[in-house]
């Protein structure tokens, strides 16, 4: 298991290595990535069966114990994680193959996106808080390159209010990283578990709570401070707002969620009623912005705020159930969401253009993509036997059980308004007549290779749907080990808390 | 900038500074220096060569790419860690052994000095990279 756990994080270093040395080599680079991602993807699934049969995995780097040394440690939540961001990495792999963005291939397309996964990957294995941080900055920092490489215009104009607005999350982060040194004395997760129990100074972890949940907030995009996700993500190449869209704001809801069970639970600091607000406020706000617009990736970035909503919804009510509720929608939603970006990459090569208006007719031109895009379209909007209706399912029950009315009626009213969307752009885009003049579409480009992602995340889509028992048990038992925090606390520092 | 004076003086500095680089990389473990110092020290040397004679001299003179250069640094880091995995211990877990020259104390040789190296590489690569742009744009 020991070379198991480190290999996330290893293995995408090595390939963006490699293909560094193989930087004006664009062929070779292409195929490192995708044979690189194809292998992460089955080590990470290996990583996942093992922590399921065999409990909490932990690697103390450098043979330094913990809390001294900085630990790895997986348990089910990280390695499911580990395992989505593989997925997603592969199917971005594959697709920028088949988008042949030759200009930006030679520039460190490879490299950067090996090295966001290992970001990614590292900052769901980190069993040490400033680890966190660091593993947040690589990701950042290859992703403000990813978002800005190939210099257009909007890109750029994306790119600065993208990374403002994460720099400043970064110091509200690196801020409450250092509060909670002053007060704890140490940045090691689990032995921050062990020491906020003993602790008197319960008024300060409110402050550092409240920060945490500010700079998670901005990753994640949460009310109020989701703006920039809706600027950014529709401008750089669909391949690269797929993997940001998969992937980034997800690292922020594994941060809140990992934090605010393992440190900041319920007892300690009374803020889960103030996320559960903000979950309400978020999936409102999102979904009614996504109403608003008429540009395909656009409509999708105000979706993926909505949808932010719905995954914080379950750690603000702090069942099990409602836990497990969260974890499955980060399963579907990572998988959905990438691919509905992706469709909208397809769309936007073929004919030139995401505008709503000037698209019509794809029903009868691309029979095949249309298809493709009701899966996870009616997946997103909660539509049975689909992955979405069981993730909305889940957290609808986990209300029930504490009687959260209000939280039930706008999970439903915002489902209902997301299926609005859906249909919005399957009726502009696909259902209603070409316009005339039709959009010229365009065959120097050929997207046969760009649907292999596609149709492999629609069948993961169905699979979690029609699976939806075992993944229920996977998620529940992930559930369990956040609410039980002594199993993670026993296996980094080895004693019971 | 590039004077006579300038450019007989760096022939004879610009090793010297080279080797202090070295020196810096191979004491860090114990003393001040490092990789990272060592690194900056050494593409000191090679900027010296680009400010008195021009970048393609100090590019010629580096051999391997800038971009090569940290990738090949990034490589050695990453196998150092792997070492102490093939004798089971977790990644990044430091080995040591020791060289006997007659004559000598033993040194200490470890897997901390080729993270070092790696470092040094890279930050040399990275730096240089960087300059040799600027320096590229102006001219």
């Amino acid at each position: 298991m020991n070379g198991l756990l480190i290999a996330p994080v290893l293995l995408p270093l090595l390939l963006g290595i490699l293909s560094l040395l193989l930087w004006h080599h664009v062929r070779a680079q292409r195929v490192i990535a995708v044979a690189g991602t194809g292998l992460l993807t089955l080590l990470s699934l290996r990583l996942l069966i093992g922590i399921y049969r065999h409990g909490i995995q932990v690697v103390h780097l450098g043979n330094w114990e913990a809390p001294f040394g900085i630990s790895l440690a997986a348990d089910l939540l990280g390695a499911i994680m580990v395992v989505l961001a593989s997925i997603t990495g592969f199917a971005i792999a594959l697709y920028s193959v088949g988008a042949n963005e030759r200009q930006r291939e030679c520039f460190g397309y490879y490299p950067l996106v090996h090295i966001l996964i290992m970001g990614v990957n590292g900052a769901f294995l980190t069993g040490d808080i400033f680890n966190l941080y660091v593993w947040f900055e690589v990701m950042l920092m290859s992703s403000f390159v990813l978002l800005a490489l190939g210099g257009e215009k909007p890109q750029i104009e994306g790119g600065v209010k993208y990374m403002a607005l994460n720099f400043f999350s970064s110091v509200i982060f690196l801020t409450a990283v250092g509060l909670l040194y002053g007060v704890m004395g140490t940045l090691n997760l689990a032995d921050l578990a062990v020491k906020v129990r003993g602790t008197e100074s319960t008024g300060m972890l409110v402050v550092i709570g409240c920060l945490f949940l500010a700079s998670f907030g901005i990753k994640a995009a949460i009310f109020p401070l989701f703006f920039w996700l809706p600027a950014s993500y529709h401008t750089p190449p669909p391949a690269v707002s797929g993997l940001f869209a998969g992937l980034l704001t997800k690292v922020g809801v594994y941060a809140m969620i990992r934090l605010f069970t393992l440190i900041f639970t319920p007892d300690l600091v009374h803020l889960h009623g103030l996320i559960l607000g903000l979950a309400a406020l978020t999936m409102v706000t999102g979904v009614l912005g996504a109403a608003a617009q008429f540009e395909f990736r656009r409509i999708l970035s105000f979706h993926i705020v909505s949808q932010i909503g719905y995954m914080i919804l379950g750690l603000g009510l702090f069942t099990p159930l409602a836990l497990a509720g969260s974890i499955f929608y980060l399963m579907h939603h990572i998988i959905v969401k990438t691919n509905l970006f992706l469709i909208a990459g397809i769309v936007h090569y073929r004919f030139g253009t995401g505008e709503l208006k000037s698209l019509g007719g794809l029903y009868k031109t691309a029979p095949w993509l249309s298809l493709l895009f009701l899966i996870p379209a009616l997946s997103l909007a909660g539509i049975p036997p689909l992955s979405g209706f069981f993730a909305k399912l889940l957290l609808v029950m986990a209300a029930v059980d504490i009687h959260a009315w209000g939280m039930i009626a706008t999970a439903l009213g915002v489902s209902l308004l997301t299926l609005y969307s859906m249909t919005k752009i399957w009726n502009e885009a696909f259902w209603k007549d070409a316009p005339t003049p039709p959009p010229p579409a365009r065959t120097d480009q050929s997207t046969i290779l760009m649907m292999i992602p596609v149709i492999l995340l629609a069948t993961i889509t169905v699979v979690i749907g029609f699976g939806a028992g075992p993944v229920f048990r996977l998620a529940l038992a992930a559930a369990n080990q956040l609410m039980n925090p002594s199993d993670y606390i026993h296996a980094v520092l080895g004693v019971s808390p | 900038m590039s004077t006579l004076i300038l450019r007989t003086a760096t022939r004879y500095v610009a090793p010297l500074m080279l080797l202090f680089s070295i020196y810096l990389l191979l004491v860090g473990h114990s003393y001040p220096g490092g990789g990272f110092v060592g690194g900056l020290a050494a593409s000191s040397a090679f900027a010296l060569y680009a400010l008195a004679y021009d970048v393609d001299t100090a590019r010629k003179l580096m051999h391997l790419s800038p971009v090569s250069l940290s990738a090949i640094g990034l490589l050695l880091s990453a196998l150092s860690g792997l070492i102490g995995m093939v004798h089971g211990a977790p990644y990044l877990t430091g080995q040591w052994t020791s060289l006997d020259l007659p004559g000598f104390d033993p040194i200490k040789i470890g897997t901390p000095l080729l993270f070092d190296l790696g470092v040094y590489l890279v930050v040399l690569g990275v730096t240089m990279g960087i300059l040799f742009a600027l320096a590229e744009e102006e001219g």
